[in-house]
C-alpha cells in the first residue's frame, strides 16, 4: 500500500562498508561475551547486506553478560507505547531467564539491529517473531553447550532463571553465564529450533508493570533534551512567520552584543547559540529578520474546497462487483460528505536534538520514531559515510507519527559542525506546531445503497487526502468500489496542503472510520434498526461479530432505534488485523454545546496479547486522545501562518473530560500478535459522533464537533459542512 | 546585570550567579543540570515544569530566578528519602500512571502539593487540582487512582 511505503533513505549510496572490525565490534559491545558468533562480520557490515530487513545471527538482538545479565537490542523506540516491556517478556520467556534480568537498549544505531522506524503499531507485530526467533536459537545452542559441558545428554536437562540443570540431579547444573563466559564460541543452527508455544508462557501474556516505570518517577530517565556534553550549546534558529514566507533580509547586530553568543549563518539557517537556552531565546528575540507574506491563501475555511478541487485521477483501493448493479438492487440510497480538519500530533517532547562532532564521526542523541533513517539523514547532511554517524535514541517523550523525520537532527548536527561544539537543538512549543505533520485535514464522499432487506448492496466510496488505511469494507457488500485520491504522505502532499502533513497515530484511519461508520448509523436509521442489530446484520465475519458482542455485553444498555435520546454510540473497525468496537455514552449540554463522554467501552481483538496491562494502557490513551480530535482539536491557520501556537488555543484532553473506560480484551492467542498502540482510537470519531446524533438527532458531519458547531447545529436543525 | 542567589534545592545549599529575570527552569535545567525537571509549552500551560517552592506547586518556566532567593526547591530528584521512593512514586509505578513519562515529574509535584493541602482528595478534588496538568498519553484515570493510593498510604504513615 502506497501510504504505509517508508521511503528509505539511500543506505547503500552512503554506507562505505569495512572500517568498523571485529575487534571494534566487540569493543562497542561492552563488557559481556558475544556468544555464538559465526561469522566475522560487523553489525553495520550485517545491517549493509539486510538494510531493509532484520538479521539472522541472533547475536544482533541479544547478550549474555558476565553477570548473567541479557541484554536486548532493538531498533525500536520507546515512546511510552511499552515495548521496552512487551520486547523484555517475549525474550526473558523464550531464553528462560527472569524477566527482571533484562536489560533493553533501543534505538542505537550502532549497537541495534536496523529498522524502519517505531510507527504504524508495528513493534510486536514485526519485530516480535525475530525477536523470538533469535532468543529460541540462542537457548538451543546453550543447551548444546551445556551438554558438552555437563556430559549429559541434551532430552535430559532442563532451563529454569537461565540454569541449566540436568533433571534428576538438579546439583548438577551451569548457567548461561557461566558457559559463555570467556568463550569464544562461533556456533550457528542450520535449522531454526521452533519457538515456545503460548501454552508453555509463563512471562509473556501476563499483566506485567512497565519496566521503565522507576526511572520515569524518579527523574532519571533521561530524554534527548536531557543530555549534558561538555562545553554544549544551545541554539536557536530564526524561523519564517509562515509556511512559504521568504527571508527578506537580517539585522543580528543586537543579538551580537549578547555576551558569549555565538550567531551562524549558513545559506537561509541563522542560528545563536548559547551555554544557556533561554539567553538563546533572549538572543534570537533582538534579531530583526522581516520575510516577505506567503503567497498561500488558504485557511480553515476555505481548505476544503481547495482539496476538494486540487484532486485528480483517483486510485482504486480496493473493488467488487459492479456499482451499476449494484445501484439496481437498492431500494434506498444514501449520499452523505465528511469532513475533518487538520490536527497536530502536540507531544509533550518537543522536537529535540543533541549532537557531537569529533573529526569526521558524529554522535546524534534524537528524539525521533526512526534513529535508523535519522542516521542516513545526517550522513548525507555532513556528508560522512552511514557508520561514522551514530544515532542514538533516548526516551522519546510521544511520537504518534510526528517524529518520523528529523529536521531538528539535521539541525543539530550541521550547528554542530559549524560551531564545532556539541550543540542541542529543543524547539519551543510554537516551533513544534509550526513544523509538525499535520494530520490531513480530509473529505470522504460516500454514495450508498439498500435492498429492501436492509443489506447493503452497494458502497461507492471517495477518500480525499485522508489516506486509505481501515477503508475496504469489511461488511457484507457485493458491489464496492474505494478510491484514494492522496494520503497523508502520498500524492498531493506538499501542493495540495499548505504545510507538512503525516501520519498520525492511526493514520487515515481515523477519518475513513469516522466517515464509514458514520455512514452505517444513517443506513442504520433508515433501515429502523438499531446500530448494532444493523451491524450484526450486515455482518458474516465472525471475529468482528465476536468483538461486536463483547463490546455490547460490557456496555450493558441496549440499542434502541436513533435518535434515542440516550447518546448512546458504535463504532467497529479493522485496523491492520487488530479487530475492535468501541461503545459510548454521551451527554450534551445544548447551551453551551458541549459533549461530555460519560463512558466508552472498547473490546479488542489484537490476537495473543504480550502484556495485557500494556493493551490496557494504550486502549485508555487511545480513547482519552482520541477525545481531543472529535471534540476540540483543529489548527487554525490562514495564510501559511499557524495560528494556534501553545496549548492555550489548542486545546488537548484534561483531567475534567476523562470518561470511564472499560476494556474487554478478546483471547485469540491462536493468531500472532497484533498491533495495539493504535487502533482504538480510530473508532472514536465515529463513536462519539454516533453516540451525539443518538442523543440530538442531528448527524455532525464534521471534526471536531467544537461547541460552536455543536450550537450552530442546534441552532439550525442540521450540521453545517464547514 | 548579574546577581547572586541562595537557595536550598533538594535539600542542599546552592549558590547562583546570574540575570535575576531567567526562568527556574532554565537554570535548573542548564545552569544545575537538573533535568528532571521537563521544558514542553514554556508558557505555563501544561505543568511538565512544576516544582515546589516552600511546598507551593509553582511553574518553573514561569519562575524568576531572583524569587527563588532564601526559599526551599523541591524537585522530582529530591522527593526520595533516602533512596526510598515517596509513596507518590510508588503509586504512579503501581498504576503504571504513565506511558512516555515526559508530564509524570510535573504529575507527581503536583499531586503532592494537592495532597498537603488535601490529605484525603475526592476524586473530584483531585480533578479540579489537577485541571492544569497535561498528558498527552491520556493516563489521566490511572493518575488519578494512584493520587488516591498515595493518600492512603500517606495516611498510614502519618497514623
Ligand atoms: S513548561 Fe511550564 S507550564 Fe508548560
Ligand atoms: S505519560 Fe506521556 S504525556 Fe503523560
Amino acid at each position: 500500500m502506497k501510504d504505509d511505503e517508508f521511503i528509505p533513505f539511500d543506505l547503500e549510496k552512503n554506507l562505505n562498508p569495512g572500517t568498523l572490525d571485529r575487534r571494534e565490534f566487540l569493543k562497542l559491545m561492552g563488557g559481556g561475551i558475544v556468544i555464538l558468533f559465526t561469522v566475522g562480520d560487523s553489525l553495520a557490515l550485517q545491517q549493509a547486506r539486510r538494510r531493509r530487513g532484520y538479521p539472522e545471527d541472533f547475536n544482533a538482538y541479544l547478550r549474555i553478560g558476565e553477570d548473567g545479565r541479557v541484554t536486548c537490542f532493538s531498533g525500536k523506540i520507546e515512546m511510552g507505547q511499552g515495548v521496552i516491556t512487551s520486547f523484555a517478556q517475549m525474550l526473558a520467556e523464550e531464553l528462560d531467564v527472569p524477566l527482571n534480568s533484562v536489560d533493553m537498549i533501543m534505538g542505537d544505531t550502532s549497537l541495534c539491529p536496523w529498522d524502519a522506524g517505531t510507527f504504524g503499531s508495528r513493534s510486536t507485530k514485526y519485530f516480535g517473531p525475530p525477536l523470538r526467533q533469535a532468543a529460541a536459537e540462542a537457548r538451543t545452542v546453550l543447551f548444546q553447550l551445556a551438554a558438552e559441558h555437563l556430559r549429559t545428554a541434551q532430552e535430559k536437562m532442563k532451563v529454569k532463571d537461565g540454569i541449566i540443570f540436568v533433571t534428576k540431579n538438579p546439583e548438577k547444573k551451569v548457567s548461561y553465564a557461566q558457559l559463555t563466559k570467556g568463550k569464544k564460541i562461533e556456533r550457528h543452527l542450520e535449522k531454526k529450533p521452533p519457538i515456545k508455544h503460548y501454552s508453555q508462557h509463563t512471562i509473556s501474556g501476563k499483566p506485567t508493570d512497565r519496566l521503565d516505570g522507576r526511572a520515569k518517577v524518579t527523574g532519571e530517565a533521561k530524554f534527548a533534551g536531557d543530555i549534558r556534553l561538555p562545553g554544549m550549546l544551545y541554539a536557536r534558529i530564526v524561523r519564517p512567520p509562515a509556511h512559504g514566507a521568504k527571508l527578506k533580509n537580517v539585522d543580528t547586530s543586537a543579538a551580537e552584543n549578547i555576551k558569549d553568543i555565538q550567531i551562524i549563518r549558513n545559506e537561509d539557517m541563522i542560528a545563536v547559540l548559547h551555554k544557556h537556552r533561554d539567553v538563546a531565546d533572549k538572543a534570537l528575540g533582538l534579531i530583526k529578520a522581516p520575510f516577505e507574506p506567503s503567497t498561500n491563501t488558504q485557511d480553515n475555511k476555505s481548505i476544503f474546497k481547495h482539496l476538494k478541487g486540487s484532486a485528480s485521477g483517483g486510485e482504486i483501493v480496493t473493488e467488487a462487483g459492479n456499482l451499476d448493479e449494484g445501484k439496481a438492487l437498492a431500494s434506498k440510497t444514501f449520499d452523505e460528505v465528511y469532513f475533518n480538519h487538520y490536527v497536530a500530533h502536540a507531544p509533550p517532547e518537543n522536537h529535540t536534538a543533541v549532537a557531537k562532532i569529533e573529526g569526521d564521526k558524529a554522535t546524534v542523541w534524537a528524539s525521533t520514531q526512526a534513529p535508523f533513517r535519522a542516521q542516513g539523514d545526517v550522513a548525507q547532511a555532513l556528508g560522512f559515510s552511514l557508520q561514522n554517524v551514530r544515532v542514538i535514541t533516548p526516551f522519546v517523550g510521544c511520537g504518534f507519527g510526528g517524529k518520523n523525520s528529523g529536521r531538528q537532527v539535521v539541525e543539530a548536527a550541521l550547528l554542530a559542525k559549524l560551531s564545532e561544539k556539541p550543540v542541542q537543538v529543543a524547539w519551543s512549543r510554537k516551533e513544534e506546531f509550526f513544523y509538525d505533520t499535520f494530520r490531513p485535514a480530509a473529505i470522504i464522499e460516500i454514495r450508498s445503497g439498500l435492498n429492501s432487506l436492509n443489506q447493503i448492496v452497494f458502497w461507492e466510496y471517495h477518500n480525499y487526502f485522508a489516506g486509505s488505511r481501515s477503508s475496504q469494507p469489511f461488511y457484507n457488500i457485493p458491489h464496492h468500489r474505494v478510491l484514494s485520491y492522496g494520503g497523508w504522505g502520498g500524492r498531493g502532499g506538499g501542493r495540495t496542503h499548505p504545510f507538512g502533513v503525516g501520519a498520525w497515530r492511526g493514520p487515515g484511519s481515523n477519518t475513513n472510520v469516522f466517515a464509514i461508520e458514520s455512514h452505517i448509523d444513517v443506513m442504520a436509521k433508515s433501515a429502523g434498526m438499531d446500530p448494532l442489530e444493523f451491524r450484526l446484520h450486515n455482518l458474516t465475519d465472525k471475529r468482528m461479530k465476536k468483538v461486536l458482542n463483547a463490546a455490547a455485553e460490557k456496555f450493558g444498555r441496549s440499542f434502541s432505534e436513533a435518535p434515542s435520546g440516550k447518546g448512546y454510540g458504535i463504532a467497529c473497525t479493522d485496523y491492520l488485523g487488530t479487530y475492535l468496537a468501541t461503545m459510548a455514552e454521551v451527554k450534551i449540554d445544548e447551551k453551551k454545546g458541549e459533549i461530555r463522554v460519560e463512558r466508552v467501552v472498547c473490546a479488542q481483538d489484537t490476537g495473543e496479547v504480550i502484556n495485557p496491562e500494556g493493551v490496557r494502557i494504550q486502549i485508555e490513551g487511545c480513547v482519552t486522545m482520541g477525545l481531543g480530535y472529535c471534540l476540540t482539536e483543529e489548527i487554525r491557520f490562514k495564510n501559511g501562518r499557524i495560528l494556534d501556537e501553545n496549548f492555550d488555543t489548542y486545546e488537548i484532553p484534561r483531567f475534567s473530560w476523562q470518561p470511564k473506560i472499560e476494556t474487554v480484551l478478546l483471547d485469540n492467542p491462536e493468531m500472532p500478535p497484533q498491533g495495539c498502540g493504535e487502533p482504538a482510537i480510530t473508532s472514536m470519531g465515529g463513536v462519539i459522533t454516533n453516540a451525539v446524533y443518538d442523543a440530538i438527532g442531528i448527524r455532525m458531519s464534521v471534526l471536531p464537533m467544537t461547541p460552536a458547531r455543536i450550537k450552530e447545529a442546534l441552532r439550525n436543525g442540521r450540521a453545517a459542512t464547514q | 546585570m548579574e546577581k547572586t542567589f541562595n537557595f536550598n534545592l533538594n535539600g542542599k545549599t546552592v549558590r547562583v550567579t546570574t540575570s535575576p529575570e531567567r526562568m527556574l527552569l532554565w537554570v535548573l535545567r542548564s545552569d544545575l543540570e537538573l533535568t528532571g525537571t521537563k521544558y514542553s509549552c514554556g508558557e505555563g500551560f501544561c505543568g511538565a515544569c512544576t516544582v515546589l517552592i516552600n511546598d507551593e506547586a509553582v511553574l518553573s518556566c514561569q519562575y524568576p530566578v531572583q524569587e527563588v532567593n532564601g526559599k526551599e526547591v523541591t524537585t522530582i530528584e529530591g522527593l526520595q528519602d533516602n533512596g526510598k521512593l515517596h509513596p507518590l512514586q510508588t503509586a504512579f509505578m503501581l498504576h503504571n500512571a504513565l506511558q512516555c513519562g515526559f508530564c509524570t515529574p510535573g504529575m507527581i509535584l503536583g499531586a503532592h502539593n494537592l495532597l498537603l493541602k488535601n490529605p484525603q482528595p475526592t476524586s473530584k478534588e483531585i480533578v479540579e487540582a489537577m485541571e492544569g496538568y497535561l498528558c498527552r498519553c491520556g493516563s489521566y484515570n490511572r493518575i488519578i487512582e494512584a493520587i488516591q493510593t498515595a493518600a492512603q498510604t500517606m495516611k498510614g504513615q502519618r497514623s
